[in-house]
């Protein structure tokens, strides 16, 4: 083949691959959406399930979300970022930052089916008295763990975002290390940490695997931590495979593909901000 | 003092995996001590009422739809990193096709085998009702199984790939390209024989991730596989994998057949941290 024609072929098939990657996202959102936008309505998000969840709305996994994701975030987040400072500001190049490391490498790589086995054994069965069994607080320390390394990651490229001259600037003016780190490098670094929680919440939001073995599932509004619950993905798994009423499930399917979107939306923005503001 | 809670922090990401680990193994070896190792790994009869607890098929099932979903995501998600780290104009490339793998990576694993199980089986129960010799198995002509399951999966590993590759492609000198062009080299005669063999040890990376990710998800696949037990002889089989076999059995087991269950999650563990080592290591290999 001459390589003009070489080229000329090359660069139609990565076009045609390339554009088919948007082809499929545009057909998965649509068909869910074309299925289940109608199914939305004030009712549907506000009333209960009845029929296990044949018939009625889905207001208590909508509700159980927010709790576990809250639950699961305040658990996570000063964890994480604590562990971010460290890594960042204090940790020399040894064998244990290294070990750390592998750690969040290793924890980032792990289904999250493992971590259901291992939240099923620990948080389910062992501390059952303190966690009430299969309840909110397993689930969302489960998730905890599965979220760890996102928060960490994101984390930490904030902070070394944050340029050395501030550093320098608040170590000449007599700050200690730790004045500097909580006054300067965590003020500065604070819209790429939320940029980094904000997709953690996309990534929680979504999770089921490790649910099914942890949080119950439960159709009913939680009324306390320790009780069972079953969050919107949850809720789609079982309408669809358990039920059968494939209509519900598209329902909840738009809803959550909804909140991803409105979730990415958000950590875009917060981004462009910050960039805008240290070019600025 | 603050150092200290600090490090502390730091440290659990360690000690999750350790404990994950201790776990998982605490509560499966024991039956893999009762009824030996092979006879576990390598038997065929999943039958936990009987005390028959041989994952074999499960084990198929994972690799057989891994397998399928490498086919048809690599070639493609590579070619898309391809495109957009050295083809792609600003217009369509950073506006349009970045945010849709973005959001690719965000849906949910349920909504894709809410997908999957609307469209993509009764497509595949249509093609096997087609074919005399499949229509009249019940259990191949049902659109669940290897390949439901292996379109799914290889949509879902895309991001993962697209993403670690064009890093790779991405960081390749400029030099190199220069060289290349400068000796007359048209512009894919440079992408195939000079920027792809550099960024070969990244893109196997991205390749290799996109693998793991395959093995570990669970709820799209057990969504769309059909997860009989039984070690799949056609590409229209019904298939149920380790992560399916663990999600689908969990909630009404107990007692040993909770600890096969698990003994399940060890194999899949060993399987996930061979395929990580490896990433991690490739991983490496990138930087000169």
């Amino acid at each position: 083949m001459r390589p003009r024609t070489a080229e000329k072929l090359a660069r139609s098939v990565l076009w045609v691959s390339a554009m088919h990657t948007v082809t499929v996202l545009v057909l998965i959102l649509g068909y869910i959406f074309m299925n289940g936008l109608g199914k939305i309505s004030w009712e549907f998000l506000t009333s209960e399930p009845k029929s296990m969840g044949a018939e009625g709305g889905i207001f208590s996994s909508i509700v159980s979300t927010i709790i576990f994701t809250l639950t699961t975030l305040i658990v996570s987040v000063p964890v994480g970022a604590a562990a971010a400072i460290y890594l960042t500001e204090y940790a020399r190049r040894d064998i244990g930052a290294l070990l750390i490391r592998f750690g969040i490498d290793t924890l980032a790589g792990i289904p999250s089916i493992v971590f259901g086995l291992f939240g099923f054994a620990l948080f389910v069965i062992i501390l059952k008295p303190l966690t009430g069994g299969w309840s909110l607080v397993s689930g969302a320390l489960t998730g905890a763990c599965m979220i760890l390394p996102t928060l960490i990651r994101t984390t930490e490229e904030a902070i070394k975002a944050v340029p050395d001259s501030y550093r320098e600037g608040s170590y000449a003016l007599g700050a200690t290390k730790w004045q500097t780190v909580m006054r300067i490098v965590i003020p500065n670094a604070l819209p790429g940490i939320v940029t980094g929680i904000i997709l953690s919440i996309g990534r929680i939001v979504g999770e089921t695997a490790a649910l099914l073995l942890t949080l119950g599932g439960s159709m009913f509004v939680p009324t306390k931590l320790t009780e069972p619950a079953s969050t919107m993905s949850m809720h789609l798994y079982k309408v669809a495979m358990e039920v059968g009423a494939m209509d519900m499930a598209f329902g909840t399917a738009s809803v959550l593909i909804i909140t991803v979107l409105l979730i990415n939306l958000a950590a875009n923005k917060v981004l462009r901000q910050m960039k805008n503001k240290t070019t600025a | 003092m603050y150092k200290k809670i600090l490090f502390a922090s730091a440290l659990i990401a360690l000690v999750i995996i350790v404990l994950t680990a201790g776990f998982i193994f605490k509560e499966g070896v024991p039956v893999f001590t009762k009824y030996g190792v092979g006879n576990i790994v390598l038997g065929n009869n999943w039958n936990p009422t009987r005390q028959g607890y041989g994952i074999w098929p499960m084990v198929v099932g994972s690799v057989y739809v891994t397998l399928g979903a490498l086919l048809l995501g690599a070639p493609m998600g590579v070619s898309t990193a391809i495109f957009l780290a050295e083809i792609a104009p600003k217009k369509p490339g950073s506006s349009v096709i970045r945010p849709a793998i973005e959001l690719l990576a965000g849906i949910p694993s349920v909504v894709y085998g809410l997908f999957g199980m609307t469209t993509i089986v009764p497509l595949v129960r249509k093609m096997a009702l087609g074919i005399p010799a499949y229509a009249k198995e019940p259990l191949l002509s049902t659109g669940y199984g290897i390949i439901a399951g292996s379109v799914i999966l290889a949509i879902m590993i895309l991001p993962t790939i697209i993403n670690v590759s064009e890093d790779a492609i991405r960081s390749v000198p400029k030099e190199y390209k220069e060289g290349s062009l400068a000796l007359g080299a048209t512009h894919w005669q440079t992408i195939y024989r000079v920027i792809v063999p550099a960024a070969r040890s990244g893109i196997m990376a991205g390749i290799v991730l996109g693998i793991g990710r395959a093995i570990g998800e669970t709820m799209a696949i057990i969504m769309v596989a059909g997860n009989a037990p039984v070690v799949p002889h056609s590409l229209f089989s019904t298939v149920r994998t380790l992560t399916g076999n663990i999600a689908i059995e969990m909630a009404y087991s107990s007692g040993e057949h909770t600890q096969a269950l698990f003994a399940t999650g060890i194999v899949l563990f060993v399987f996930i941290m061979v395929i990580n080592s490896v990433a991690l290591f490739a991983k490496r290999e990138v930087k000169p």
